[in-house]
């Protein structure tokens, strides 16, 4: 079997110590088909989670539709071209073919596997979406029969480096209690987005460590700009399930409609309301008893809230806020070389929300599908070429870590305050939505002198040491953003500029970042072969 | 919010120690896991639908403790209703392949 050797592991001295081929670093979809693809390499494979490999992740507790087209050639273009212009066409041919040859034959196989796909009247089984707790416990079982050592609760907080490749990663045993080591011959960052602990469905655990480590080991970010994704979600609920508001409308206080107001083409007038009286919701499109059953069948959880309230949502208003979903249903993320999906960093890839989306969706992705398309392709395309990596390369000497670990110290900083301070400044829908240089300088002035106060804080005991990393991460994160979003002098995909309403074609080029005491910003131009702005 | 864990009927199990992604619960040596940081919780529902005797109940809302009590959730007959809407309820199986998205209206 392809089991790892697990060199030591022990209690007293609080340290876990293993070596394998790939250490994949996230076990949400994305992370399960890379330690998969890699484990059917012929690697051994230890996959790290946060929390627990099939409950954790965005994917985990919401469930996703899925960019699942059958290769037939109409079908196919028409699904390419349907989001070009709206991603402001900063995608690539050149990457959807592969993504959706990749997706259709993965969520083939999760037929195969024996996951209980809906059936139509003819007897057909329907493949466009999955339910969260289902997808992700098959996923689970399948990684642990593949002989990939799974450990949850072992969050990572650092890259380890020989100074030429990242050649493993260290973290925190979040219920035993000290810290892991793992010595891999490649690496694979898996670990999601970043929603900033709005408490969107399932993404608390999704807080950026991906793009800092990444960029602590040099690597670098794309479309970090687009990262005002928000949620419709109930007032009082964490539900951020959005398809349904389709069948919505939505009011003021007083019950009069909000023209123009829609969970797709009409989330900015919602938005813009909200900056003033709170907004409510009834799903009252939903004519027929039969349609609404249908809703109901199809996301059992959204109907959650309303049921443990005793309230109808077909028949009364309730109140509606927009949590943000930064770039988790954002794109940007750390940016890929190629189609294996590696870093710029030798010895590190990235998948999932942890890569930037842009090559499939450019500048938007808001509602469904592209999303866990990319989890599960970039998956298997990251898994195949770390595997393919730590064939090649020599491990093991000279090893260290990015950074120095935590120390304790009296004077020690509150993680909790650091988080607040950070969403202080992404949360706000006059900043985050309604850009401008104005609001987005001051935010980014003050994220920055928090960095400089907290990059090298210390804490005041070991309990602290996962909370004050993610504050680190949200920082960063929040930094890449604001430095991204100012850099991009127009309007374009979910990244709105007040001062600047049009789409400029002088500004079709990719923003990368990269640094972190300071961030540098250049330009990365597109094939223009897929270039249809200007025919438009 | 996770607001309650039905000491009587849990088994010690455990699982939502494990299954729980942002580590509210804390196993103890003996007896049922504690509720150990509220303020973690995420209201993501997953440690209901993997408690396997519908012990815990979780508030949709996350931002504040409406301290509901063991009583309170069983009158409601709200334990174990999300697990059985998905089909992880040994009476409800056959729900486990009813995902309608591909008859939503266009
Ligand atoms: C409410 C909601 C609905 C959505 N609906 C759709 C949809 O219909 N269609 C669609 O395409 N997309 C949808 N999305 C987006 C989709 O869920 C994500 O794109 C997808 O989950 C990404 O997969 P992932 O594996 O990259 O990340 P995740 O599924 O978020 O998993 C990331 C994993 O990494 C772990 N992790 C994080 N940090 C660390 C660390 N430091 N160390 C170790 N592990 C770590 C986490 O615990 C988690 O398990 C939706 C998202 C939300 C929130
Ligand atoms: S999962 Fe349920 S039965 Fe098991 S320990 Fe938790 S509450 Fe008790
Ligand atoms: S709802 Fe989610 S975050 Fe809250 S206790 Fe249960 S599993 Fe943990």
């Amino acid at each position: 079997m392809n089991q790892p050797s697990q060199e030591s592991h022990s209690a007293s001295s609080g340290t876990t110590e293993i070596r394998c081929d790939v250490l994949v670093i996230g076990g949400g979809p994305a992370g399960c088909w890379a330690a998969l693809e890699a484990a059917g390499a012929g690697a051994k494979v230890v996959l790290v989670d946060k929390g627990y490999c099939g409950s954790s992740g965005a994917t985990a507790s919401a469930g996703t539709q899925i960019w699942y087209v059958p290769p037939d050639t109409d079908e196919r273009e028409a699904a390419m071209a349907s989001r070009e212009a709206m991603g402001g066409y900063l995608s690539e041919r050149s990457w959807m073919v592969p993504v959706l040859d990749k997706t259709y034959e993965s969520v083939n196989r999760l037929a195969d596997w024996g996951y209980p796909f809906p059936v139509d009247d003819k007897g057909a089984q329907q493949r466009i979406s999955v339910q969260g707790p289902e997808y992700m416990r098959l996923m689970r079982r399948k990684v642990k029969n593949a002989g990939i050592t799974i450990l949850d609760h072992h969050p990572a907080t650092q890259l380890l480096t020989d100074g030429r490749a990242v050649v493993g990663a260290t973290g925190l045993r979040r219920q035993q209690g000290g810290q892991w080591t793992v010595l891999a011959g490649a690496v694979v960052l898996a670990t999601g987005g970043c929603a900033f602990m709005s408490k969107a469905l399932g993404c608390d655990v999704l807080t950026g460590d991906g793009y800092l480590m990444g960029a602590e080991a040099g690597a670098e970010l794309s479309g970090m700009e687009f990262s005002s994704a928000y949620a419709i979600s109930p007032a009082f609920a964490s539900i951020t399930k959005t398809a349904l508001y389709r069948f919505a409308q939505f009011y003021r206080r007083d019950h009069s409609l909000i023209e123009g107001a829609g969970s797709a083409r009409g989330r900015s007038i919602i938005a813009r309301v909200l900056l003033t009286e709170p907004v409510y919701a009834r799903l009252d499109l939903a004519e027929t008893e039969e349609v609404k059953a249908i809703l109901r069948r199809a996301q059992p959880n959204f109907f959650v809230p309303f049921d443990r309230r005793g309230l109808d949502p077909f028949i009364e208003f309730f109140e509606v806020k927009l949590r943000l979903e930064g770039t988790v249903r954002g794109t940007g993320g750390l940016r890929l070389t190629g189609l294996d999906c590696a870093t710029t960093v030798p010895g590190l890839y990235a998948a999932g929300d942890s890569a930037t989306r842009e090559p499939i969706c450019g500048g938007f992705t808001g509602g469904g599908s592209h999303n866990a398309a990319w989890a599960i392709s970039t998956g298997a395309f990251a898994g195949a070429s770390a595997a393919a990596f730590a064939h090649s390369s020599a491990t093991g000497s000279g090893v260290s870590a990015s950074r120095p670990p935590f120390t304790h110290t009296e004077n020690a900083v509150d993680p909790q305050a650091i988080i607040k301070a950070v969403q202080d400044e992404v949360f706000p829908l006059d900043v985050n939505y309604f850009r401008t240089h104005a609001a987005l300088s001051d935010a980014l002035d003050r994220l920055d002198r928090l960095w400089d106060s907290i990059s090298s804080a210390t804490i005041a005991d070991e309990s602290q040491a996962l909370q004050l990393r993610q504050a680190q991460a949200m920082t960063a994160t929040a930094r890449f953003m604001y430095r991204a979003a100012l850099s991009r002098t127009e309007t374009r995909g979910m990244h709105r500029r007040e001062d600047f309403p049009k789409q400029d074609p002088a500004q079709h080029h990719r923003l990368i970042v990269s640094g972190l005491y300071t961030i540098t910003v250049r330009r990365e131009t597109i094939d223009p072969g897929v270039y249809r702005e200007a025919a438009e | 919010m996770i607001e309650v864990l039905d000491t009587d009927t849990c088994t010690d199990c455990n699982l939502c120690v494990q299954v729980c992604p942002t580590n509210v619960f804390e196993a103890m040596p003996e007896g049922p896991p504690l509720i150990m940081r509220q303020t973690s919780c995420q209201t993501c529902f997953m440690c209901e639908v993997y408690c396997p005797v519908d012990a815990l109940y979780v508030d949709p809302d996350a931002e504040a403790v409406h301290g509901l009590t063991v009583e309170s959730v069983r009158e409601g007959k709200l334990f174990g209703s999300y697990r059985k809407a998905i089909g992880w309820h040994k009476e409800t199986r056959h729900r486990r392949h009813i995902d309608d998205h591909f008859r939503i209206p266009q």
